[in-house]
């Protein structure tokens, strides 16, 4: 074996261990790494005892408003989460948009101490959103319908 | 392609792209900077804001290609030791670095009116934050040592290890529940989608390819002047050779 050779195994073998090292600690990690948790995760279990993050979809008609007081249904494909808030809302905040609570629960309703707005990966001109509405593709409150099945909202 | 390794020979191929790769970037710029800005629609949701996409995602896809540039060049030079392999790696850190930061800035400057943060530690971020000091660690430790050698085998030690944070960033949003949103393009079992309209994919596409051609075009520069600068020093150190070699004669 010439030394090019030697080195070349070494150099890939030495990547390979890095890549599973990397991958072993990031499943380990896996609760850590998540940004936030999804209805159907705290459903499960009581993780949101201390302070969390939740992250899902407002559900369409849930949002009371009163003032600077604040109610939302939060919910995944499976669970849904009452929130509650006081503050000041993003501005891409609104019914069927994907957002991010922090705060904790406190006897069944998530209290929130401040409202992310997720935004998601869909994006098109006024006029095409409003074509897609206006034939009945795409219902208010609902994701907007792409090739892509998949929201990025579900992962876990 | 180890002919390649040789400056001679790959500066006689860059050379000869060189024109062509810095016309394509005035082009692709003189098309994008327009359509980006001014003509192509705004979006549903975001309004006028969606522009900050098309620097946003272009100087992350080039902060992210760059890394890799570096990270092969890196094991090119660790196993063969091509010196033309670690000049290319040195030569395109600090331009990798800008990139980075241009996304870290445009992210955090589009997040603040969209998602209500600047900042969040969430796992598409803090990668790419980790990805930065990578560029400012390799471009530190490629200059720390007297001699350039152990220097370059430092750095390319380094950029090889990193470069497991590659593909981290990239699939981040698809493995964790993320703030960032996922990415725009997919490949799946029904072919490549997107779910951009496009309308706004194609000035994204047309900047990504003019900050692509950039890259390129700024590569050349700057090994044209590295090798430069090499000469001049070799030509220094043999003049002092000679000088010192001629003294006991006098």
């Amino acid at each position: 074996m010439t030394r090019k050779r030697r080195r070349l195994y070494f150099v890939l073998l030495g990547l390979l261990g890095l890549g599973a090292g990397a991958a072993l600690v990031l499943t380990a990690f896996q609760d850590n790494v998540v940004f936030f948790y999804s209805p159907k995760d705290i459903a499960a279990k009581p993780v949101c005892e201390q302070r969390c993050r939740i992250g899902g979809i407002v559900v369409g008609g849930s949002l009371v408003k009163e003032g600077q007081n604040i109610a939302f249904d939060l919910a995944d494909a499976a669970e849904s989460v009452k929130v509650k808030y006081v503050g000041i809302l993003p501005d891409l905040f609104r019914e069927g948009q994907g957002v991010v609570a922090e705060g904790r629960m406190n006897n069944g309703v998530f209290v929130a101490s401040n409202v992310l707005a997720k935004h998601d990966e869909n994006y098109m001109p006024p006029e095409v959103a409003k074509a897609l509405k206006d034939s009945g593709h795409w219902k208010e409150g609902e994701a907007p319908p792409t090739g892509i099945k998949d929201t990025g909202m579900n992962n876990n | 392609m180890h002919k390649y390794a040789n400056p001679t020979q790959f500066m006689r191929i860059a050379n000869a792209i060189y024109p062509w790769v810095a016309g394509l970037c005035l082009l692709l710029f003189a098309a994008a900077i327009p359509v980006a800005l001014m003509f192509s629609p705004p979006d549903y949701q975001q309004g006028e804001t969606v522009r900050i996409m098309y620097i946003h995602v272009s100087s992350a896809w080039l902060m992210m290609m760059i890394y890799g540039i570096i990270a092969a060049n890196s094991a090119m030079f660790l196993i063969w030791r091509h010196p033309m392999a670690s000049i290319a790696a040195r030569a395109s850190a600090p331009m990798g670095a800008v990139f980075c930061a241009l996304a870290l800035i445009t992210g955090m400057l589009w997040g603040q009116p969209m998602w209500g943060t600047f900042w969040v530690w969430d796992a598409r971020l803090t990668s790419t934050l980790i990805l930065f000091f990578l560029y400012i660690g390799y471009i530190a430790l490629a200059d720390a040592f007297e001699d350039s050698e152990r220097g370059d085998k430092a750095a390319a030690v380094l950029a090889l290890v990193g470069s497991v944070n590659v593909p981290i960033i990239h699939f981040s949003v698809e493995w964790w529940n993320t703030l960032h949103q996922p990415s725009i393009l997919k490949a799946g079992k029904e072919g490549v989608g997107s779910s951009v309209h496009g309308s706004i994919l194609l000035p994204l596409f047309l900047m990504m390819g003019a900050f692509t051609m950039f890259y390129f075009a700024l590569l050349v520069l700057r090994l044209r002047s590295e090798l430069l600068a090499a000469k001049i020093r070799n030509a220094r150190l043999s003049q002092i050779a000679g000088h010192s070699a001629a003294q006991p004669a006098e």
